[in-house]
């Protein structure tokens, strides 16, 4: 008897451990198996298929109950969203999981600044979707940041990022400055150095603890936006500290930087949501989706009182993309689901929803922001003045390294002569050092 | 006939086993004459490989979990370090030997990165020892309601440091921070915590601080509960007060401890990255504008997945790996030390 009790203590822990293993092991595997998860629900046909869709930020497809529509449409399809909110967490995981092979969600968001990147070394982790979709209803310089040499469309165009200036009609009004929406845009017109002289003007009656504009860095990615050269020759040599573009935005970000006309915060910082809640700068540069964060972060407080005017030059920031990854199991299914997602009855929802501007003309005469963002931005046409500002924006090439090299000029150089009053030559030679290891000189 | 003789012969090996060991009759058994054929020869070669092997078996799943998850990627990050590896092609490696090292040894950004790896360590690491022997002193007194403080004390080390951290910086806040408020309420002014050089590393140790000094007050007043209470006594007997007490006898007992939780937090500190990374907000592998509280950690994290040069940040991280194992022979040295003089 008592050794055959010993004998089955032995067996049960040893199956315990057995079982303790294989759980381990299965917890850790759970990652890569997480897209072929939708199959397990159904193999055979009349299952459901899951598509996921990996994206950073805020896309609006959700908010604008897209993907509940679809799957109304599609009853066979669910869509799961996974949504990583940093793009310096997102993109790193995004290229070492198309590496792989695996892990990759169906659809995959890809942002402006990484496109190039995506373009020249990933072409072949994605599907090409050119051979998809009618390529004419996009704008046609979106469809070029996303094509690669030999003609492969690898995302097709969400949004694009039109620019305007939102300012508070409010503070203007204390300071003693004009309000009305287009004489302000005549007086800044054609010259961001005229939108900064504003500013100089509004610091001599601002309201107390306000501040002309929240940082200097969204004035040069504002600048920079409009210009025809960023960091990259069209040829795909870098040439950052040859540009004129770069040359230019640089100045007016200097000139904003060293005559404390700045709130000082950083961008998508919590400080700079704070600042948008206590109303602590007027202004602030506008490309198309920054509408729906101001929505968020002002709230109530700042109903009625935002503006919009139309920005010193066309110019454009910030944009996505989707692509679909060959790795996926469900191709077919997300191509349809890529397409219907960026066809432009769609991005006209999401214009509606969240003010994220389509990249499909074919929205334009459509376009209807809701009646609580018209009120809440005192009525001002937004529709008129980003469309205006999307159809003269210049084509930009973005480079491989464009992230990195902007991330270096504004968080390193900018900053430190924002913040901690370096000069504007100290500011640049530190953002060329960081630059140079960026890009391994 | 067969049948009942082997019923026989088990019966009589039974009763020489001494009552309450069968492993030790059936040891005994095998250990005689040749092992016989038969069930009994069978089992007991396989209880040997049993007794042999299953120690094995149980401890096989941490080593095989390790082998998978740190030591082959330990050894991949040393192959890696000895090449050019991108991360948006990461099968286009080509071999530069040493080159990452050297790139590391002239590079002002590494130099830095481990000199503010330093200095956050010393100002993190000994007010928070300090603080805690202190702590555990006080809690090994007779106090009222004496868990409630304990519990208390561990609550900020079962806080995610990513939720303290957001705490902090928004208690650190440039604009409109409760700490600007307070000191702008003494009439100093304002630092831009997160921008200033020592403001800032001030800050992110300030919070290495909060969140482990109730652990390492935890773990001292364990130890000082084993410290014999005659000690004390005859302490007491010899005229020595409290203080006294405490220099002379608590402070010399507890020196295995304090060694002990000297070498946790100075690997603690040398890999520390969470903090810094969330204090510094968007970009904050950066460590600031001037990396003025860039750590090896984030600048590990900055080359390998921001700028995207793995195999630079692969070389980083053996780095790490050699300063750790340099600062555990000097305290391995310190510690013989130590017990000599004892």
């Amino acid at each position: 008897m008592r050794t055959s009790t010993r004998g089955s203590r032995r067996l049960m822990t040893l199956a315990v451990a057995a079982a303790l293993t294989t759980g381990l092991l299965a917890g850790c595997a759970e990652d890569s198996d997480d897209n072929s998860s939708g199959e397990g629900g159904g193999n055979g046909g009349g299952g459901k298929t899951t598509l996921t869709v990996g994206t950073f930020g805020t896309f609006g497809y959700k908010q604008a109950g897209l993907y509940d529509e679809y799957m109304k449409l599609h009853p066979d399809i669910t869509i799961k969203e996974n949504v990583t909110t940093r793009t310096d967490v997102y993109w790193p995981k995004v290229l070492t999981r198309l590496q792989a092979g695996a892990g990759a969600d169906d659809i995959q968001a890809i942002e402006i600044m990484n496109v190039t990147e995506a373009v020249q070394t990933q072409a072949d982790k994605f599907v090409d979707l050119g051979k998809e979709v009618d390529k004419s209803q996009w704008l046609d310089w979106k469809n070029a940041q996303a094509t690669t040499k030999d003609g492969k469309l690898i995302g097709l165009g969400t949004d694009v990022g039109p620019m305007a200036i939102c300012y508070r009609k409010d503070l203007f009004e204390k300071a003693g400055l004009e309000t009305d929406r287009t004489k302000l845009a005549a007086q800044w017109k054609g010259d961001w150095g005229k939108y900064v002289d504003l500013g100089k003007e509004y610091m001599k009656k601002a309201p107390s603890g306000t501040k002309f504009v929240d940082s200097a860095s969204s004035v040069y990615n504002a600048a920079l936006g409009g210009g025809t050269e960023r960091y990259y020759k069209d040829d795909g040599t870098v040439d950052w500290d040859k540009s004129q573009g770069v040359k230019n935005a640089w100045d007016v970000a200097m000139d904003v930087a060293t005559s404390d006309m700045s709130a000082k915060l950083k961008q998508f910082d919590k400080p700079w949501d704070q600042g948008y809640a206590n109303g602590t700068f007027a202004t602030v540069a506008c490309p198309a989706w920054m509408i729906g964060y101001i929505l968020e972060k002002s709230g109530e407080s700042g109903k009625g009182k935002w503006d919009v005017a139309a920005a010193p030059t066309a110019s454009n920031w910030g944009g996505s993309f989707i692509g679909v990854p060959t790795s996926g199991k469900h191709q077919k299914e997300a191509i349809a689901l890529a397409k219907w997602l960026t066809a432009p009855e769609q991005q006209a929802k999401v214009f509606a929803k969240q003010a994220s501007f389509p990249s499909t003309p074919a929205a334009y005469s459509t376009l209807k922001p809701a009646a609580a963002t018209t009120e809440y931005f005192s009525n001002a046409p937004i529709t008129q003045i980003f469309s205006d500002s999307a159809k003269t924006i210049p084509t930009q090439y973005f480079g491989i390294k464009d992230q990195a090299i902007n991330t270096a000029l504004t968080d390193i150089g900018i900053l430190q002569v924002e913040q901690k009053g370096k000069s504007p030559d100290e500011g640049w030679d530190a953002a060329s050092e960081e630059i140079k290891d960026v890009l391994g000189q | 006939m067969t049948s009942s003789k082997q019923a026989l012969a088990r019966a009589a090996s039974a009763d020489a086993a001494p009552g309450d060991q069968p492993g030790a009759a059936r040891r005994a058994h095998g250990r005689g004459t040749p092992p016989p054929p038969g069930p009994d020869s069978w089992r007991s070669r396989l209880y040997r490989w049993d007794m042999k092997a299953s120690p094995y078996a149980f401890i096989a799943p941490f080593f095989i979990v390790f082998g998978a998850f740190s030591l082959v990627p330990l050894l991949y990050t040393a192959w890696y370090s000895l090449h050019n590896v991108q991360l948006a092609n990461l099968d286009g490696q080509t071999w530069t030997g040493l080159d990452n090292y050297q790139n590391l040894l002239s590079s002002d950004f590494f130099w830095n990165a481990l000199g503010n790896t330093f200095t956050i360590g010393v100002i993190s690491t000994v007010p928070q020892l300090l603080m805690a022997i202190g702590l555990a002193h006080l809690l090994n007194y007779k106090l009222r309601g004496s868990t409630v403080w304990r519990v208390v004390m561990l609550t900020p080390y079962a806080t995610s440091v990513a939720a303290a951290t957001l705490v902090f910086v928004l208690l650190y806040s440039w604009d409109g921070g409760m700490i600007n408020w307070l000191l702008e309420f003494v009439g100093i002014d304002p630092v831009n915590w997160r921008e200033s050089d020592w403001g800032s590393q001030f800050a992110v140790s300030s919070i290495v601080i909060w969140r482990w000094t109730g652990y390492n007050a935890l773990i001292y007043l364990a130890a000082m509960q084993a410290i014999p209470a005659d000690l004390y006594e005859s302490a007491a007997i010899d005229g020595a007060g409290r203080w006294q007490q405490f220099l002379h006898v608590t402070i010399p007992q507890l020196r295995p401890t304090i060694l002990f939780t000297v070498v946790v937090s100075t690997i603690g500190a040398t890999q520390l990255f969470g903090e810094p990374l969330l204090f510094g907000g968007v970009s904050g592998s950066k460590g600031g504008s001037e990396h003025q509280y860039q750590t090896l950690g984030l600048y590990m994290y900055d080359q390998g997945w921001i700028i995207g040069n793995l195999g630079k940040a692969s070389a980083i991280a053996w780095s790490m790996f050699l300063i750790l194992l340099i600062v555990a022979v000097i305290q391995l040295l310190v510690s013989r030390r130590l017990r000599k003089s004892q």
